[in-house]
């Protein structure tokens, strides 16, 4: 597609399609809005996306995306230091805190257990959870991986793991999708929701 | 023609793909490995839910595509997942065993009904818990490469058919070999590994149940050796499998290096 146009119109169309989402046409329409909008606005991006890549790292206690050696959630000294929620990826840290439930702090594996793709224990940032235990202040770690397989597989491995250290470990429940109909929920959703079924109190 | 059709299939992996999609490979029972598209699979109020997740046994309606087809339903015939995904051991190894399935059906659409219910059993094997897991793995390892044309010898020699018992195993040659076939720097398993692997590969339970544990790795590390020679790669999953059982979490050395360091 790119090879039709020449020089920097062809480089950028070529960068534009190689990232997540953007085929070919996608990124020759980006390519030629750019060409039509005004200097500031593109210098603007083009600023944006150095400044992302300069500023941006990973925190030291946490590994979820901050400005500075810590994120705002670890220096946040107001937060509940006795309990840690373990997440995939920096967005799980996002929605998590959009419910407001959680005062706690985090920690970011950086994906889930996955042998196809080569992805083990080691290579997940599952020592780092562990160096954070050791201090004996955290009393309760809550695992909040993806309800899927290789989640549910990651949340075993960490609760097998962490069994012997004498923290309580407990897993998000799963169940039924609020504004759902109970006769499309699948086996293992509605098994689950039965195991996990709540006493109502008058 | 239609172009809808309806199989049962064993879901082999899944790939993310755009905002809430995921492509699904499966296993079908009439048509060999299918790569199709679940749409919006990953939103939570998906009607699929949890359906097309590894190592669940479907039913499922599809639609043919121009590269990929499209799910359009899928409803459950067998929830191995929800018992494999608890444990953590169990896990690993139900996916060296759905990428090695994926390895051995790789041409799209060629039936591979054998290899279909093979692997649909050793996962009902597997989530029941019917016999230990690193057995199940071996067995089905082992039964999949016989049924792909790659049938291992354990009694005779497997260069000149010479009537066994042999004390040598080598990978190139085939399985076990005879004094006279020999290569050098050949295996020399225990008299016990090659009944334990003869009893694997003819789903002899009552036999392979009895085993003891060191027979058991040494005959994990030769069914690794013979599976990724005659593979030609390196299974990535393989070195995940985690065969320490439930109770403990060390890390036991692979088998597949342990042998090929000794042999090399």
């Amino acid at each position: 597609m790119s090879a039709a146009y020449e020089g920097a119109v062809a480089d950028l169309i070529a960068e534009l399609g190689r990232l997540p989402g953007v085929g070919p046409k996608s990124a020759q329409r980006i390519a030629f809005h750019i060409l039509s909008t005004d200097s500031d606005d593109v210098a603007r991006l083009a600023d944006a996306l150095i400044q992302v890549k300069a500023r941006v790292r990973f925190c030291a206690i946490c590994g979820n995306v901050a400005e500075s050696e810590q994120c705002r959630i670890c220096a946040d000294p107001r937060r509940n230091d006795t309990q840690i929620c373990v997440v995939e990826e920096p967005r799980d840290v996002v929605a998590i805190e959009r419910t407001r439930e959680f005062r706690g702090r985090y920690h970011v594996l950086g994906g889930a257990i996955n042998p196809i793709d080569g992805v083990g224990p080691d290579d997940l940032r599952i020592r780092e959870l562990m160096t954070r235990l050791a201090s004996g202040v955290v009393t309760e770690v809550i695992i909040a991986t993806d309800p899927n397989v290789e989640g549910e597989a990651t949340a075993a491995y960490l609760s097998r793991l962490l069994g012997s250290m004498g923290v309580a470990v407990t897993r998000l429940a799963s169940g039924l999708p609020v504004g759902g109909d109970l006769e499309y929920a699948d086996e293992i959703t509605l098994g689950r929701a039965f195991e996990g079924r709540v006493r109502l109190d008058a | 023609m239609s172009r809808t059709y309806r199989d049962e299939a064993v879901v082999l992996r899944t790939h993310d793909l755009g905002e809430a999609d995921r492509i699904v490979t499966l296993l079908t029972r009439g048509s060999g490995q299918v790569r199709a598209v679940a749409k919006g699979v990953r939103r939570t109020s998906s009607k699929f839910g949890a359906r097309l997740e590894p190592f669940g046994v479907v039913d499922v309606q599809l639609h043919l595509g121009r590269s990929l087809d499209v799910v359009t339903q899928a409803d459950t015939l067998a929830p191995h997942g929800r018992s494999i995904m608890a444990d953590y051991s169990l896990f690993t190894t139900a996916t060296a065993m759905v990428e090695t399935a994926a390895r051995l059906t790789e041409v799209e659409r060629e039936p591979a009904t054998q290899q279909y219910l093979l692997l649909a059993g050793a996962l009902r094997a597997l989530a029941e818990r019917a016999h230990a897991a690193t057995l199940v793995l071996d067995s089905y390892l082992l039964r999949a490469l016989a049924v792909a044309g790659w049938a291992p010898s354990f009694a005779e020699c497997a260069r000149c058919s010479r009537p066994g018992p042999h004390r040598a195993f080598s990978a190139p040659m085939g399985g076990a070999v005879c004094g006279g076939c020999r290569p050098p720097g050949a295996a020399a398993p225990a008299e016990e590994t090659f009944a334990l692997l003869g009893a694997l590969l003819a789903g002899d339970w009552a036999v392979a149940d009895r085993s003891d544990d060191r027979h058991r790795r040494e005959s994990s590390g030769l069914v690794a050796v013979y599976l990724q020679w005659h593979l030609e790669r390196q299974l990535r999953s393989l070195r995940h499998v985690d065969r320490t059982g439930a109770a403990r979490v060390d890390r036991t050395l692979d088998p597949a290096v342990a042998i090929i360091g000794r042999t090399a």
